[in-house]
């Protein structure tokens, strides 16, 4: 079994370093390997990289970690229930932004949890993209979470479809989808801009029960006024690690929470030190003048 | 196995990117671009996923005569439609394809967009009933930062922009940097959690 996982991994490294020997030997000889003026965000992103590892240690061992309860994401299944009961779809959509935006593979990986419930209950699930690329990823999603719920049979690759390229051709599509499917629950997961409103009003007329999560900021307001759950920010990440339940993914969460803390001590010590004009700026320097 | 090899392959494309952020070797810079490329190349040829995802399901749809099927029809008749203007004439201007995108796409989506305003209205109009003191504290709010943002605002008094402001720049950004930190924060350790393979759920 530990052979199996070795192998791909020692063959993409040998790749790897066979491509990138050439491509180091380029370099001349006058160039740094490094570059000295990011040295702050890379002694942040050990200390991160730290204490998330130190978590997920913990949890692989078992231990026990409290995870504050996100109302939202406990809608999830009622809004699967509900569409069930109604005999209507469920309505995904894993923001509109390509597969290299980290929030889109948030969405994806909250699709994959949501397919499972659905094909649990054998809910119908609609999922429009706007990139190809979404929906390769969508369909492998959804199609891995019906194989794990014993029914690979029920799904089909038209669960995820690409409906358009541009912006507001997509919700368009949407908005017709939303009036001639009448979806019970919308959730809205991912990176999303201004057809944020536009999809969460029209979702409102249409009587469905709306989940959303995005960590564009300037997006949240139209859907807390729009949708009966939102997401901010971190929880959209968090989505995935709480829907899942694994001691590992749950391990990263607490040691995001300690980061989180840590940067607070941060600010706090960087407002008394400027406030007071004491340190001489030291974590104005380390933080921001590099 | 195959998802094996695609954690395989997140880790070591991500593990070069980290490495070109904190390096100035124009070697390692230099194939960290190169994978940027790749992935723009393997964008456009997934176009034709999106293509034939878009003519199977509305050809199905247009065959059994379903719900609106016309308007499918339309769809499936400008995409082929579009296709062959821009690979016929080309897309640059006074082509038809680009007579098709001035005349049609773009007053469509303009249409599109000016719907959010009587959306917004809507929204509004719920968010800011007072029905608790935390929403007649929004409404507020609200009706300082809409009206200082007015030339209204200004005539009905003159310190009303000054007000709107503070709102914006202080309260407001506050709550937004708090949001921003939390999403990157929960952003890097979901990239981490991808990178090491804890995360999969993405891949199926």
């Amino acid at each position: 079994m530990r052979k199996r996982k070795i192998v791909p991994f020692s063959f993409l490294i040998i790749f790897f370093f066979i491509y990138l020997q050439p491509a180091l030997s380029i370099a001349s000889e006058s160039t740094p390997l490094f570059r000295i003026d990011r040295i702050n965000i890379l002694v942040l992103f050990i200390i991160f990289c730290a204490v998330l590892l130190l978590y997920i240690r913990s949890a692989r061992k078992g231990k026990k970690l409290f995870v504050r309860k996100i109302t939202g994401l406990e809608a999830i299944e009622e809004g699967v229930g509900r569409a069930t009961e109604m005999g209507r779809p469920v309505l995904f959509i894993p923001g509109i932004d390509e597969l290299d935006e980290i929030q889109t593979i948030a969405g994806l990986s909250i699709l994959s949890r949501v397919a499972r419930i659905t094909a649990q209950y054998s809910t119908p699930l609609k999922v429009p993209v706007n990139y190809p690329l979404v929906l390769a990823a969508a369909q492998e999603s959804i199609r891995g979470a019906y194989l794990d719920a014993g029914k690979g049979d029920d799904y089909t690759p038209d669960m995820a479809q690409y409906v358009a390229g541009e912006q507001f051709a997509f919700v368009a599509a949407v908005h017709g989808i939303m009036h001639r499917d009448k979806p019970a629950t919308n959730v809205y997961m991912g990176a999303f801009y201004a057809e944020s409103l536009l999809l969460a009003e029209e979702g409102q007329a249409s009587g469905a029960i709306q989940i959303a999560g995005t960590a564009n900021p300037e997006q949240l307001p139209f859907f807390i006024a729009a949708c009966d759950y939102t997401l901010m920010g971190e929880e959209l990440f968090a989505a995935s690690s709480y829907l899942s339940k694994e001691s590992l993914m749950l391990g990263s969460l607490k040691g995001q929470d300690w980061m989180k803390i840590f940067l607070v001590i941060c600010i706090l010590l960087g407002v008394i030190f400027e406030t007071l004009n004491i340190g001489g700026g030291f974590l104005y320097k380390l933080f921001i003048e590099h | 196995m195959k998802n094996q090899l695609n954690t395989a392959i997140a880790f070591l494309s991500g593990f070069i990117m980290i490495l070109a952020f904190f390096s100035a070797n124009p070697g390692i810079v230099n194939f960290s671009q190169n994978l940027l490329t790749w992935v723009t190349i393997v964008g456009g040829i997934s176009l034709l996923l999106g293509i034939v995802s878009i003519l199977k399901v509305n050809l199905k749809a247009i065959q059994q005569r379903g719900k609106d099927w016309i308007f499918k029809l339309i769809l499936v008749l400008f995409v082929v439609g579009m296709s062959v203007c821009g690979i016929a004439w080309g897309i640059e201007e006074k082509t038809p394809f680009d007579w098709l995108f001035q005349n049609i796409q773009s007053p469509m989506m303009s249409t599109m967009f000016s719907i959010l305003a009587f959306f917004i209205a809507s929204a509004a109009y719920r968010a800011f009933k007072a029905r608790t003191l935390e929403a007649t504290i929004l409404l507020i709010t609200a009706v300082i930062v809409m009206l200082g943002r007015t030339p209204l605002g200004q005539a009905i008094w003159d310190k009303l922009p000054s007000y709107a402001d503070w709102i914006m720049a202080y309260p407001n950004l506050a709550v937004q940097r708090g949001i921003i930190i939390g999403a990157a924060l929960g952003a890097a350790a979901m990239s981490l959690r991808i990178l090491l393979g804890i995360e999969r759920t993405y891949m199926g």
